[in-house]
């Protein structure tokens, strides 16, 4: 019996999909990955109980845990990545790490409505890079790969510079790897299917990206 | 050797082909397909080991200078900032890599020298604290904090005299310990004590 049939079996199913990587950037970058999972919902007030566990996020996240967030594994192996592709952790921040500078400069963990809410709960408890895209603006697999000559952002005129970084899915790119997002690609008023995309880097480990992507899935869900 | 199969080949170590990609992609990025890999990453696959230590090598690195900012916290704060090579990301070339490595050990370098100076003052100041501890006299009206002698909180010690003036005259002289960091409550009394006050008057 293989594994999807066991999981037939038990009510469960493998919960994301796994994206893939162009073979030279995999290979320049061993463990990286996308993996994602498309969820029902739409943008909107978040409800109480993720509400709820915002404000109790809030309470046992302080100064000290954003300094020693560092050391750990997860925002570490972030971290490195950033070094690795020429981004500087210390001003364009992980994912991990700019919510936790939110978090003392606003004193809490504001809710912004879902699924950002959603997306900062399994962001701060995993360390996991997370996106949103609207999902029935995706076709096909998701990659992480390098841009084309003469590619750009949908909606944006700009040429992205060569070799630039990309989440794309068959036709195009949808946005720069941890940066902006591209037109239309991204969750808004009309989205009512939501794709959660979550960034694998070296050293991040599976289990910790399907949790992330389980927490999310729960809260919108919830929703 | 073919410009794609080949760049392939040398870097994975695995022979792949353009169909295998186009099946899996569908027809929707040909562009993609077609141009040599070595060019979209402007490298040459004979520097991929190196390029792979010298990641290794800011791996090892950002873990050092992560654990020298936790080290330091929250007695001062590291400068740990390395330029940005890029923006937006892209994979680096073997000079790129071998600057951010560079810039990053430089850091660490100095973000240790730092933090051994600190060190070494906070030592000379617990051993002069010792001192005015045993001899209050000898170090009148000097004052050292918690701070200084990179202990957590508030408050200082204080060497003064015992009553005043007299204290002064007579030579009696002792030192104080202050209370410590002042309550929240006290804070948010003097926060609202402001607050009140920037009102205009009725």
């Amino acid at each position: 019996m293989g594994a999807e049939e066991a999981g037939a079996e038990l009510g469960w199913e493998p919960p994301s999909k796994l994206g893939w990587v162009a073979p030279h950037v995999a290979a320049e970058f061993p463990g990286l990955g996308i993996s994602w999972i498309e969820v029902d919902g739409r943008p909107g007030r978040s409800p109480e109980p993720v509400r709820r566990r915002l404000r109790d996020l809030s309470d046992r996240f302080y100064g000290a845990h954003a300094i020693h967030m560092r050391e750990r594994p997860i925002p570490w192996a972030y971290r490195v990545f950033f070094r690795q592709i020429g981004l500087d952790p210390d001003r364009t921040r992980t994912p991990v790490e700019q919510l936790a500078l939110d978090r003392l400069h606003d004193g809490g963990f504001k809710a912004r409505g879902m699924p950002a809410d959603a997306l900062t709960i399994a962001t701060v408890e995993t360390g996991i890079a997370l996106r949103a895209f609207d999902a029935d603006q995706l076709q096909g697999a998701l990659c992480i790969r390098d841009s084309a000559p003469g590619e750009s952002l949908p909606g944006r005129p700009a040429e992205l510079a060569r070799g630039t970084l990309v989440i794309a899915d068959v036709r195009s790119p949808i946005g720069l790897l941890f940066g902006a997002t591209g037109e239309g690609r991204g969750v808004e008023e009309g989205t009512r299917r939501i794709a959660i995309a979550a960034v694998q880097v070296n050293s991040v480990p599976q289990i910790a990206v399907e949790e992330a992507l389980w927490m999310v899935t729960a809260a919108l869900e919830g929703a | 050797m073919d410009g794609h199969g080949g760049a392939g080949r040398r870097l994975t170590g695995k022979p792949r082909s353009a169909a295998a990609y186009r099946a899996k992609l569908g027809t929707g990025m040909p562009d993609l397909l077609d141009r040599d890999m070595r060019v979209a990453i402007g490298v040459g696959g004979d520097e991929r080991l190196a390029r792979a230590e010298l990641r290794r090598q800011i791996g090892r690195l950002e873990r050092e200078m992560g654990t020298l900012v936790a080290e330091a916290f929250p007695r001062m704060q590291l400068d740990a900032a390395v330029p940005a090579v890029t923006r937006p990301a892209r994979v680096l070339d073997l000079g790129e890599l071998e600057a951010v490595r560079d810039s990053l050990a430089a850091r660490i370098g100095a973000a240790r020298r730092r933090l051994s100076e600190r060190d070494e003052l906070e030592t000379r100041n617990r051993e002069l604290l010792e001192r005015m501890l045993a001899a209050p006299a000898e170090y009148k009206w000097l004052q050292i904090s918690r701070d200084d002698i990179g202990a957590p909180g508030c408050g200082h010690w204080h060497s003064r005299p015992r009553y005043g003036v007299l204290g002064m005259l007579m030579g009696w002289w002792r030192v104080r310990i202050s209370s410590g960091c002042p309550l929240p409550g006290r804070l948010a009394a003097v926060e609202r004590e402001k607050s009140e006050e920037a009102l205009p008057a009725r």
